[in-house]
């Protein structure tokens, strides 16, 4: 059945919608002009400039309110997710001990130019967050953590060494998507020394979603908001459900 | 008046235990050096440029020395007995080098005397360009004013150096007083600094000598224009420390983000490789009149900022040691901490003030450098706004001597040209509205805040009195630094350090130290 729906201000279907940008232009009525007909020339209607200032260098900072006739029928929408269920960290173990009956090995690393461990400490970490313990703390899962900066070469020689069961990739810095060139290049080198299907591939960072994960060959992504509960959980069905095929 | 009612029986002890800490390493600062150092006192000596396919002089010369098993003398002796042989200059030398013509043990040593005045000739004549920058910065700084407390510290991180002098211009004009070039990311782990002017970076822009020119130039005519000197930072860390402080004191950066730990471990260089690089690196920083600020934000992102406040403070104890050993002032310690706690927590703005406090109380005469939530900011942009208003309003009701702002978009990007704007806007206004409102305030002596000061004073105090006891370095490796494992001899870089040999000279180690009066 069709929904469609418009950005709600106050009133359903009003459209309306916040803007907020710079524009090399002077701050002066004839500035302001300008962003209120980019606004229109964006398919807004009713483009009004609430205000804007001086940011120096020939700048300015324009916000706006503005309201769209575009809609989108959510009825057409599909998105790819991950669909396993969430479990606590006492569950999956269980889960894991009952379906696969081993313990399982994780080598997770942010790779190559990213120096950023926050991602991969969160999901892995002993003491995980935001009141989550990371993979380090389940009973059956031998999690390794490279840390950041790490060769893609290096992480998939330690999975090798380990016989890993998941490699886990974190990326968090995303400037001129280095983040998808960084992924890329591990997905390609998996599949040159053929260790692509001999493991689950999984990637999470603040930029990365499901369907990124999909298209760029990994298993799995998580992106913003992701706990070790959400990966913890996924593996193990994921591995359990191969196992039993 | 806002202040604490600190136990300063607490506050000696751990004075006393860190620096116990600091003094057990004498024997690697006296006894030891690293190809960086080395590298150091090359591009001291005037040694600049790179070849063709990028690699700096000063890494082929050390290079050139290292394999020939002669770096233990140092390599100022060497470059210095070229420089008598052919009467040259030190670059000459190093063209030499680089077009293959010369290798540099294979003339005969001269007269050690005949060296030594060379050296001290050379090295008296470079300091003096040192501290002709120190000179101007005062200068700059008498005429238009010191610096406003808190100051307004802002990153650019485009990675184009012209795009981030456009930016950092901008921010000046808004109201920002220092400006951070963030480095492009993975920097700290390359051994050798880039060269020349640089337009593609990741996450930040690459730390090069002709970058910190280009920066420096275009923030003075800045400074000029607005009557008001905007000082520039940027990272003397990671495995070429002592060479970027020595490129930043003659580029006259004012102020280099230094701490005595931070590459050990959260970067996995070696532990003796950087305690040598940065025993240096203070140095010049000090000699310089450079304010060296450290990494202690890094405990907190890492680990819970409530269970683990304690190691901000054993570190900023710790980095006043080491910092004090390399001669810098206390006035020119911004030792780090930060607005982490989660806001979720209640009463995490109360625990925020007593530990913004300890502080501030603990190091009263250092411009401490109070960094913004990262942890918990997310693409919620509004929310990191308000909890940035909330880390500015600590910042001025504790008199911080530096406040690096917050973004509302730190969780998404670098900052853009708005998000920084309005970070500077929300600074001012915050700090403008409560500007005189410590004065009316006062904690009662029993209050929570009290309390909570006094006993993360009093975990950092046992803990490091438990380092002292068992050594530094058996500490790291056991894991009792940040909950990560760091071994004497793993990590990073242990390669590049050696032992001198009894001759061995660094004509400008020896001339600072005279000068610090270390």
């Amino acid at each position: 059945m069709k929904h469609i729906v418009k950005p709600y201000g106050d009133t359903l279907n009003d459209g309306k919608v916040q803007l907020s940008f710079a524009l090399p232009v002077l701050t002066d009525a004839h500035g302001k002009e300008a962003a209120r007909v980019l606004i229109l020339s964006m398919g807004f209607d009713e483009a009004e400039i609430t205000c804007m200032r001086d940011l120096g260098e020939g700048f300015t900072h324009f916000i706006a309110y503005a309201s769209t006739s575009a809609s989108v029928d959510t009825s057409k929408i599909k998105v790819k997710v991950v669909e396993t269920p969430v479990m606590e960290m006492e569950e999956t173990d269980l889960y894991i001990a009952e379906h696969l009956g081993r313990e399982i090995t994780i080598v997770g690393a942010c790779i190559e130019s990213d120096a950023h461990t926050v991602g991969i400490d969160a999901i892995m970490n002993m003491k995980g967050y935001n009141h989550r313990f990371g993979l380090e703390r389940y009973q059956s899962f031998n999690a390794v953590n490279m840390g950041a900066q790490v060769a893609s070469e290096d992480l998939l020689a330690k999975a090798r060494e380990l016989n890993a069961d998941v490699i886990l990739v974190s990326q968090v810095v995303t400037q001129k998507n280095i983040h998808i060139q960084n992924l890329t290049r591990l997905i390609e080198l998996a599949e040159a020394e053929g260790l692509r299907d001999k493991m689950l591939f999984i990637c999470g960072g603040p930029r990365i979603s499901h369907e990124l994960a999909i298209e760029l060959g990994y298993d799995a992504g998580f992106g913003t908001g992701t706990y070790s509960t959400d990966v913890a959980s996924y593996i193990a069905i994921t591995l359990s459900k191969k196992q039993a095929k | 008046m806002l202040k604490l009612d600190l136990d300063s029986n607490l506050v000696s002890r751990a004075r006393a235990a860190a620096t116990k800490i600091s003094s057990d390493f004498d024997w690697l600062f006296n006894g030891y050096s690293s190809v960086t150092i080395e590298r150091t006192v090359l591009r001291l000596m005037g040694i600049d440029g790179a070849t063709e396919d990028g690699k700096p002089l000063p890494n082929l010369l050390v290079d050139q020395l290292q394999t020939a098993g002669a770096l233990h003398k140092g390599a100022a002796i060497w470059v210095a007995n070229a420089m008598h042989h052919r009467s040259c200059s030190a670059q000459e030398v190093a063209d030499s080098v680089t077009r293959g013509e010369l290798q540099l043990t294979a003339l005969p040593l001269a007269e050690p005397g005949v060296l030594y005045d060379l050296l001290s000739a050379l090295s008296e004549k470079m300091l003096g360009q040192i501290k002709a920058q120190k000179a101007q910065r005062e200068g700059y700084f008498e005429k238009y004013g010191p610096r406003r407390k808190p100051a307004i510290y802002v990153i650019v991180a485009t990675g184009n150096i012209y795009e981030d002098l456009t930016q950092a211009r901008a921010a000046a004009r808004e109201g920002a007083d220092i400006i951070a070039v963030i480095r492009s990311t993975a920097q700290s782990l390359l051994d050798y600094v880039p060269y020349g002017a640089t337009l593609v970076g990741f996450g930040g822009t690459y730390a090069t000598q002709e970058n910190f020119r280009i920066m420096r130039t275009g923030l003075d005519e800045v400074s000029e224009e607005l009557g008001r000197y905007i000082s520039l930072t940027n990272y003397a860390s990671g495995l070429c420390m002592p060479e970027i402080a020595a490129m930043g004191a003659l580029e006259r950066l004012d102020l280099m983000l230094n701490d005595a730990m931070y590459g050990i471990l959260f970067r996995d260089i070696n532990p003796k490789r950087t305690l040598l690089d940065q025993y240096f690196a203070r140095m010049i920083n000090a000699f310089a009149g450079i304010e060296i600020q450290t990494g202690e934000d890094n405990y907190l992102t890492t680990s819970d900022a409530i269970e683990k406040a304690y190691t901000v403070t054993a570190s900023q104890l710790l980095n006043e040691s080491f910092a004090l050993k390399s001669g810098v002032k206390p006035e020119k310690m911004g030792l780090g901490h930060a607005y982490e706690i989660d806001p979720e927590k209640e009463n995490s703005f109360t625990y925020e003030l007593a530990h913004a406090m300890l502080t501030r109380q603990l190091f009263p005469d250092a411009p401490v450098k109070y960094m913004p939530p990262t942890k918990f900011a997310s693409g919620n942009i509004y929310k990191t706004h308000l909890m940035d208003a909330m880390f500015n309003f600590v910042g001025q009701l504790t008199g911080q001597g530096v406040q690096l702002l917050g973004m509302m978009t730190e969780a998404i990007h670098t900052p853009h040209l708005v998000d920084r704007s309005l970070a500077i806007e929300n600074a001012e206004y915050i700090f403008r509205a409560v500007k005189d409102l410590g004065d009316s305030l006062q904690l009662s002596p029993d209050s929570f805040i009290n309390r909570r000061a006094n006993s993360v004073l009093q975990e950092a105090t046992e803990f490091l009195e438990k380092v002292a006891a068992e050594g530094m370095f058996s500490a790291m490796a056991a894991g009792d630094f940040a909950e990560i494992k760091r071994p004497e001899n793993g990590g990073k870089g242990l390669d590049g350090v050696f032992e001198r040999d009894p001759d061995y000279f660094n004509p400008f180690m020896e001339q600072m130290k005279k000068e610090l009066g270390l």
